[in-house]
């Protein structure tokens, strides 16, 4: 067992701090208030490699793996947590599916496009009548010739505004249940798509998050991903990456806030002496401390795992159990150590509060971890 | 074109901190990095790689950890590097560690040589310079930029103290680089991927043909004589009171020690 | 080599545009004093064209020879005929020491030299002296200024050494002052002249460089922003005092890069330094520790800067500011 770096991890973390600090940090405060997406960024990510990280240089990848693409996440998220989803969501939700579970043709037609960031991936499952029980999927697609004709809504679709891919569930068959559901690629410009309106969200602020609306929204066949009723095997696979990216985000907007802690307890005084110097906030940030390490131990194995191809769904949905209610628990005791300040955007404490509360939501609720744990404990 | 970009491993001095009781420096734990001149060289060589494709040779002579800001190079876009690496070079001071450096250069095809400025860790700006002297080359110091016509003539921008000076001059040739010259690219995340897995060319003395009485230690007209931290002056009277007593106490040292 | 046959301290003379730059009547200061500590000469090298008439002012400032090659190659620094010539005097007549300022052309021409003439250089100096053993003694700052290093170059003659600008003290003119001037003929090798000046620009940094000023009121952090360094201004312009700033306020983009005093800015030695709102980073006082009087304002009574100020002010440098601006500005109205 070896739990350090490797040099080419090391040299990579290197990298993408020094890109977070220079070119992320700056932007997050206005991203957050002004509920922008931050495109130049995405750019300047495209052309790193950062938004194919995990795939093979033979479809325009980086070569790399899940470790790297997991830093990466963490360490964009430890600045800009909206940053630090958009590469998640187009990794884990839309390129990963495709390389997975996508034939050779959808491969070289999609990933070369999205690995360089040219395009832009999302990933739509939830529906309003279907979060947690993704099972009740209510947008149909009806053959027809050589298309799918697709109808009805996704919602709360992160990158959906700016994205060209979407990976999208529908029902094929009603009658077959859960596996009655398909998969499809389906691209920004085929007709009868179209975004709907965009919400307004407490955190992960630039993130634009919309709804996806199918009026006969025409698919070619070539399109469905995977077998036909395999959508919702392919839906869950892929939210264990995704899990591990989000888990990846929780905890660097963990780690994030515990900088901004450490930072502010050594300045900050209060009668006469810096607040870091009371015990009271030094056994608050010890066990704070300890969890954070703890969480990026469970997130590194779910990415260990998923590397090495080992079975590591309850891995990831341990990861991000864990890290979401740390990254919660981290942010809320942030600006408590804050105080008032804490409380205000000049500070920005308050923003990673904010959006630490969609990690122990999105991607499967903390209580869908807690199903997914306790049913793999009780089998 | 084929340009060799001479690069050095240094501690981040900005993240040195004295040990209060001792006086000594720490230097545990303080990270090392390309120095931040240097990094400006290799990204005029990179651009002209972008530009023209030339050919991109990083090297450096420095401990085996050096290794590791070589493959950073090579993340970057060089495409190839060489470690001058053996005891015979250590404690070189500046004469003899460009002796050594351009004991290397003359083993290797160029139309330019970079260097950064200076060092951070020594702030000498020697070395550059002298290696143009020993190879009988032109130098020109205090880069900002550069251009070049695609032939084999160089207009380059040199920073003064008090403006700038646009000069020619002619491939091959030695410029020295600020780091302040350009931004210089991050590693991508494919060079990272593939750069353990590129060779890094290890020279000792035996690649170069320098006399062995003009490198290390033996070759250094200069030594340390001795190292201090500076004595610290006795402090003066530090005052705790309201802003208008405070203005008193200053106007009234003032006009002892001055006239005003 | 033999070093008895190498005497006399040598000073190259920067001049730019016929103006002789101060850095060099800094180094013929300290030249004197090492020479006198010898017992040898003070030769001033200067180069340049149609620059004769400066011969004898560097007389008043402490030189006993001046060797003055007046040449049309030599009207504009660049680096090799300036290296030929200095290499061509050095070989001829073995000076012991040979000091140049540390601007950008003598950091250009030390270490081209240094190599040509395969001797030592130190770089960047801010203290010499002569050692028991007759050697000179060059100490520089290292690593940031953390650390100060005596070198010295025992067997190779000439001693070199580029030396900080600002750092010197000048020896006051004295027009009494008798020496010999002595024009020296150089022969060029042309066909090694290989970078061409295209232009040279100047650019008005700023007022006065900060290097020059005799008050400096320097502000940081605790300043905040511009209009905390508006609020600086005016304290020195009272003061006929020039305005210089710490590293974080030049990198949060208020100030500009040349009102910089520190390790990567800027070292000052003005008779009266203000820290306004400065901790006092090492990187910080090593750029401004030499100045001859130290007056500190910060909110934090334990910063590092009242350590080296020789009077501190625990307060808010918004309230005693402008308090202080008032008053002075009333004194000097009095005074009139």
């Amino acid at each position: 067992m070896d739990f350090s770096l490797s040099k080419k991890e090391i040299l990579f973390q290197q990298m993408i701090r020094e890109f977070a600090e220079k070119e992320v940090k700056p932007l997050a405060a206005e991203v957050d208030e002004e509920e922008r997406f931050p495109l130049e960024t995405v750019e300047k990510m495209a052309k790193l490699g950062l938004m194919g990280i995990p795939f093979p240089v033979e479809y325009g990848g980086a070569g790399g793996d899940n470790m790297l693409y997991s830093m990466a996440v963490e360490e964009l998220s430890r600045v800009c947590a909206t940053t630090g989803v958009i590469v998640s969501a187009h990794t884990s939700l839309c390129a990963s599916p495709i390389y997975e579970f996508g034939n050779e043709e959808q491969k070289r037609k999609y990933l070369p496009k999205l690995c360089s960031g040219e395009w832009i991936g999302a990933f739509g499952l939830t529906e309003p009548n279907a979060g947690t029980d993704a099972s009740a999927q209510q947008t149909m697609a009806v053959e027809e010739g050589d298309n799918y004709i697709l109808n009805g809504s996704k919602i709360f679709i992160t990158n959906a505004a700016y994205a060209h891919v979407y990976i999208v569930m529908a029902m094929t068959d009603k009658s077959q249940g859960t596996r009655g559901i398909s998969a499809f690629i389906v691209e920004r410009d085929f007709p009868g798509f179209s975004i709907g309106k965009k919400e307004k969200k407490m955190g992960i602020r630039g993130s634009a998050t919309c709804e996806l609306i199918f009026e006969n929204c025409v698919v070619p066949k070539a399109n469905l991903l995977g077998k036909l009723g395999e959508g919702f095997k392919i839906a869950m696979k892929t939210l264990d990456g995704g899990r591990m990216g989000i888990a990846s985000q929780a905890l660097g907007i963990a780690q994030g806030a515990m900088d901004e802690t450490v930072k502010y307890v050594k300045e900050r005084k209060q009668f006469g002496k810096a607040i870091g110097k009371f015990q009271n906030t030094q056994f608050q940030l010890a066990d704070l401390q300890a969890k954070i390490q703890a969480v990026r131990l469970l997130v590194r194995m779910a990415a260990w795992k998923k590397d090495k191809k080992l079975p590591y769904s309850v891995d990831s949905a341990q990861a991000k159990l864990f890290a979401a209610e740390t990254a919660m628990e981290m942010t809320t005791k942030a600006v408590q150590f804050h105080g008032g300040y804490g409380y205000t955007r000049e500070y920005p404490v308050e923003r990673m509060m904010r959006d630490a509360k969609i990690t122990e939501i999105y991607e499967g609720t903390s209580e869908v971890q807690r199903m997914v744990i306790a049913g793999a404990l009780l089998k | 074109m084929k340009i060799v970009v001479c690069i050095k491993q240094v501690p981040d001095t900005t993240e040195i901190k004295l040990d209060p009781a001792t006086g000594t420096m720490i230097r545990d734990g303080v990270p090392s990095i390309m120095n931040p001149d240097d990094k400006g060289g290799l990204e005029i060589a990179l651009q002209l790689k972008d530009k023209y494709g030339a050919h991109v040779t990083v090297i450096t002579m420095g401990p085996p950890q050096a290794d590791d800001m070589l493959r950073e190079a090579l993340a970057m876009g060089a495409d190839r590097a060489i470690h001058m690496s053996d005891r015979k070079f250590a404690g070189a001071d500046t004469l003899a560690t460009s002796n050594a450096i351009a004991g290397a250069l003359r083993m290797l095809d160029f139309d330019l040589v970079i260097t950064g400025r200076q060092a951070i860790d020594g702030d000498t700006a020697q070395v550059g310079p002298q290696i143009a002297e020993h190879l009988d080359l032109p130098q020109v110091t205090y880069v900002e930029d550069l251009q070049f016509d695609g032939n084999k003539t160089f207009t380059i921008r040199k920073s003064l103290e008090d403006g700038y000076q646009m000069v020619q001059v002619d491939a091959p040739c030695v410029i020295t680089v600020l780091s302040s010259a350009n931004k210089a690219r991050y590693m991508s995340v494919r060079g990272i991927v593939e750069a353990y897995d590129r060779e890094v060319e290890v020279w000792t003395y035996d690649n170069i043909s320098v006399a062995e009485e003009k490198l290390g230690l033996k070759g250094s007209p200069t030594r340390v004589w001795k190292s201090f931290t500076k004595g610290a002056k006795a402090a003066g009277k530090v005052y705790e009171v309201e802003p208008n007593e405070a203005v008193d106490i200053i106007v009234e040292k003032l006009k002892e020690k001055f006239i005003i | 080599m033999d070093k008895t046959q190498y005497k006399d301290v040598y000073v190259f003379v920067e001049q730019r545009d016929g103006v002789v730059q101060k850095v060099a009547v800094e180094l013929l200061g300290k030249a004197r004093e090492l020479a006198d500590a010898l017992g040898e000469r003070v030769v001033a090298m200067l180069l340049g064209h149609d620059i004769s008439a400066k011969a004898e002012e560097l007389i008043a400032y402490g030189a006993d020879v001046v060797l003055c090659a007046d040449e049309r190659e030599l009207a504009q620094y660049t680096t090799e005929p300036y290296a030929q010539a200095i290499a061509q005097i050095v070989r001829e007549r073995k000076p012991s020491i040979v000091l140049i300022g540390a601007t950008t052309i003598g950091r250009d021409l030390g270490p081209r030299l240094s190599a040509r003439l395969e001797t030592g250089l130190t770089a960047d100096c801010t203290g010499l002296d002569i050692s028991e053993e007759r050697d000179l003694l060059m100490t520089r700052p290292a690593f940031g200024g953390n650390l100060m290093a005596t070198i010295i170059c025992k067997e190779h003659r000439p001693q070199m050494s580029t030396v900080r600008p600002g750092v010197m003290r000048a020896k006051e003119k004295d027009a009494s002052r008798t020496g010999v001037v002595e024009k020296v003929d150089i022969h060029f090798d042309k066909s090694k002249f290989r970078v061409k000046v295209l232009e040279t620009v100047k650019e008005q940094k700023n007022k006065i460089d900060i290097t020059e000023a005799k008050v400096l009121v320097s502000g940081g952090r605790g300043v905040g922003n511009a209009e905390g360094f508006a609020m600086l201004g005016k304290l020195a312009e009272t003061l006929g005092a020039e305005v210089s700033s710490s590293r974080a306020m030049v990198d949060a983009g208020v100030m500009p890069h040349d009102r910089q005093v520190g390790q990567t800015g800027k070292t000052v030695r003005p008779d009266l330094y203000f820290a306004m709102g400065i901790s006092g980073a090492i990187q910080h006082l090593a750029g401004m520790e030499e100045s001859g009087y130290i007056v500190a304002v910060n909110k934090d009574k334990y910063a590092p800067i009242f350590g080296v100020a020789d009077l501190g002010i625990v307060g808010d440098v918004k309230k005693v500011v402008p308090l202080l601006t008032e008053r002075l500005a009333a004194l000097s109205k009095h005074n009139k």
